[in-house]
């Protein structure tokens, strides 16, 4: 058993008020552990001074793995000797973040036995989090994990941790089975999730609908959202209901549809679906009477990252509109395209949105063996700065055969 | 006992997410047929065949101990036949099927401290990175900010009288593990002054190359020091982004006196109505107040307000703003714009106004 033995004047104002307090976690932990109490300790300092006193990662793991362990040394050990090493391990969460009170219990367990006993339940990529622990804990809480079904997940330049929204397990929305195709692609790329291989990081994340609740589109390299093809599907009495209940359906849902492709006569909705962008917007009002449509599937987009280092970038539409079935076959074939093209040619910390950024998304598409379509960009080039590879020799104008 | 000795196990992946779905969600895997937000933070999933699941949303701190876990576990067994989950912007959810388990359930996060809410029109938890507690690169500190923050916003947390849905995220360094740059309000720690070269270090610690060429304006030069390889900074060509210092930890940048926060607006990641955008700059810079941040949580409280005043049913942040102007969004907030708010990065030139289409 531990204590709390540190003064916090300035952590201790965040106890204070109605949001649940980190600080009180902390001291709950510190309770138990050293490593919790010197966290703390080290924080009112970082308070006082207004500066981190953490290192640079080491390079620390599990035998045989690349990733998953994020080596953390305080740089006031001498202050605070029960932080000194204070690693983080990342654990792949299961898709969808269900969870059996049993299965926590576990890994609580384990974290109380070898770490600091505090967590982030989740991670901003999607793991779980444990803060704190030394070296010479990591095979034992490996081992611990793996027997208890559990393992680590992805961390430098390698595939990290792909996430999903909760998709068919509790929404209707879901055009696709996200927490399945998760899971799928996630044991496909065990091996380039663990053993860092890459120019740097590849994020894939799943989204049912195009509401985006994982925000693929602004935070993975590949983004999976879920969208149908053929006719929203639209319950007649359930609109005249929410009419009827008071729902403003021109002012609400006709006049927010950003292709203007509904009509409201008072009676009856008119929808030319030809038109639908598939915002969502009129379905997310109107949840009981519209719905997307029975062709459902994904359209699939590429490259988004923050910042760091050659600016932020949204994903941009790879292919239009595919099926989603297991064992999603034409896009496993489709990636593995790009790691081995991006693999050879990236440069160090590129991501692959850089990297298309680059080499530009009509060369990197051949690259790929994908035909460039209409729907993969915002509109056609402004510019005439055109790299045309077709023209025809000396004396062969009005020929058919063109040089290539 | 060698042979009783378990076997390695590697590259098994996470565990199959079917044995933690509830016996309700098992059945109705892809069945359900639509949803209604009862009150703030409950929801009601209805299958086809008629089923119904009820979700208990909860705010959470995100750094939680394992008794915290343990408390969550226990409620979950007591109400929920022991299942649980978590959402993206890090919320626990608790999973019902008997509706009359739904008010005790949320008397006792009120007991344990934790608000129910986050549903609908509302603030959901702000999305946010590590800062002090565990990150060498951070610019400020994150949980702390949030704690602050949210404390301030909580009524818009645990009630649905926005507009529309508000995310707020903090990244505590422009690395943004949390990914801030779509984001309705976004808190971003910033550095602001160039890196301190440690020239003894430096050789001994970095790759020369791989140093001058993590900078995306071309700032670092290798140079000669005391006779020693190391490199030079351009210093009006950095503009703080310390990329150079994650490869290097010879290029600290952290400053206690001139780091601090700045403010983003307007960016989004759904298809909703406008497709996804990014948060642009609104306030360049806030200083570090610890413990609670008070001129970040004023400047954020004061954004939503006006938001929630002015913007059109279910208008995000970046929608309402686009549909009045930024000038005129600048003159409503107070916020003085400065050289800063201009973009002088690549394709900076594509964000000048380039029509006559303004507000007086």
């Amino acid at each position: 058993m531990a204590e709390v033995t540190y003064k916090t004047p300035k952590l201790d104002e965040l106890e204070k008020g109605p949001w649940p307090s980190f600080v009180k976690e902390i001291k709950r932990a510190a309770q138990k552990s050293p490593m919790a109490n010197d966290l703390l300790g080290q924080l009112e300092l970082s308070y006082t001074e207004k500066i981190g006193h953490w290192k640079h990662g080491g390079i620390v793991g599990v035998m045989g793995y690349g990733g998953g362990v994020i080596g953390r040394y305080s740089d006031a050990a001498d202050k605070f000797p029960n932080v000194s090493h204070f690693h983080t391990i990342r654990i792949n969460q299961p898709a969808g973040w269900f969870y059996t009170s049993k299965a926590l219990r576990v890994l609580c367990d384990i974290w109380e036995r070898h770490g600091s006993g505090l967590t982030n339940m989740h991670g901003s990529t999607g793991d779980i989090i444990f803060l704190g622990t030394s070296t010479d804990h990591l095979e034992p809480i490996f081992a611990e994990l793996t027997q208890n079904g559990f393992d680590l997940g992805g961390s430098g330049s390698d595939v990290r941790t792909p996430s999903c929204c909760c998709g068919m397990a509790r929404c209707e929305w879901a055009c696709y089975d996200t927490m399945g195709a998760c899971h799928d692609f996630t044991q496909h790329y065990q091996d380039e999730l663990h053993r860092p291989a890459f120019p740097y990081k590849f994020k894939f994340k799943f989204s049912g609908c195009p509401n985006d609740c994982v925000a693929s589109v602004a935070r993975a390299d590949m983004s999976i959202i879920g969208t149908w093809r053929d006719e929203m599907q639209i319950n007649e009495a359930e609109v005249k209901k929410y009419a009827d209940g008071g729902l403003d359906i021109f002012s609400d849902v006709v006049l927010n549809c950003p292709s203007k492709c509904m009509k409201w006569d008072g009676k009856t909705l008119h929808v030319d679906n030809s038109s639908c962008r598939h915002c969502m917007h009129c379905i997310n009002v109107m949840p009981k009477a519209l719905a997307p449509g029975k062709d459902r599937g994904a359209c699939i987009l590429l490259g988004s990252k923050a910042p760091i280092v050659e600016g932020a970038l949204l994903s941009s539409v790879l292919i239009p509109f595919i099926k989603m079935e297991p064992p999603y076959q034409g896009i496993k074939d489709i990636v593995g395209r790009i790691f081995e093209l991006w693999s050879e040619e990236g440069k160090a910390r590129e991501r692959v949105g850089e990297f298309i950024q680059r080499v530009g998304l009509g060369n990197f598409l051949e690259a790929i063996e994908l035909e460039p379509m209409a729907e993969m960009v915002a509109h056609p080039r402004e510019n005439p700065y055109v790299f045309y590879e077709e023209y025809f020799e000396e004396g062969e104008a009005g020929e058919e055969e063109e040089k290539k | 006992m060698a042979e009783a000795q378990k076997k390695r196990l590697t590259d098994i992946g996470p565990p199959h997410y079917e044995q933690f779905l509830p016996p309700v969600i098992k059945k109705n895997y892809g069945q359900w047929k639509y949803h209604e937000i009862l009150k703030p933070g409950v929801m009601v999933h209805v299958a086809q065949g008629g089923d119904k699941l009820f979700t208990v949303r909860a705010a959470s701190p995100r750094l939680v101990s394992v008794d915290k876990i343990r408390d969550y576990c226990d409620l979950a067994d007591k109400y929920c036949g022991g299942h649980l989950r978590f959402t993206s912007r890090h919320n626990v959810e608790f999973l019902l099927t008997d509706e009359k388990n739904i008010d005790p359930l949320i008397a006792d996060l009120k007991k344990l401290g934790h608000p129910v809410g986050g549903i609908g029109n509302a603030i959901s938890s702000i999305v946010h990175t590590q800062g002090w507690v565990h990150c060498h690169s951070a610019a400020t500190d994150a949980s702390g900010i949030v704690k602050a923050v949210m404390d301030e916003l909580i009524d818009h947390f645990t009630t649905m009288q926005l507009p529309g849905k508000l995310r707020i995220a903090l990244a505590c360094c422009l690395n943004m593990c949390g990914a801030v740059h779509c984001s309705d309000i976004a808190i971003l720690g910033i550095h602001r002054r160039p890196p301190k070269i440690k020239h003894e270090r430096l050789r001994k610690e970095c790759e020369i190359p791989s140093v001058v060429a993590s900078c995306p304006t071309a700032a670092i030069r290798p140079a000669t020091v005391n006779g020693t390889p190391s490199v030079e900074i351009i210093e009006e060509n950095c503009m703080f982004c310390a990329n150079c210092y994650t490869v290097c930890p010879s290029l600290p940048l952290n400053d206690p006196l001139n780091d601090g926060v700045s403010i983003w607006l307007g960016g989004k990641v759904s298809n909703a109505r406008h497709e996804p955008m990014f948060s642009k700059l609104a306030v360049p810079f806030l200083p570090n107040n610890p413990p609670r941040w008070p001129e970040v949580v004023g400047t954020v409280k004061d954004l939503v307000e006006l938001w929630a005043a002015n913007a059109r049913k279910y208008e995000r942040m970046g929608e309402w703003i686009e549909r009045i102007t930024w000038p005129k969004f600048f003159r409503m907030a107070g916020i003085e714009f400065r050289k800063e708010h201009i973009d002088d990065f690549k394709h900076a030139g594509l964000t000048y106004k380039r029509s006559v289409h303004l507000t007086y």
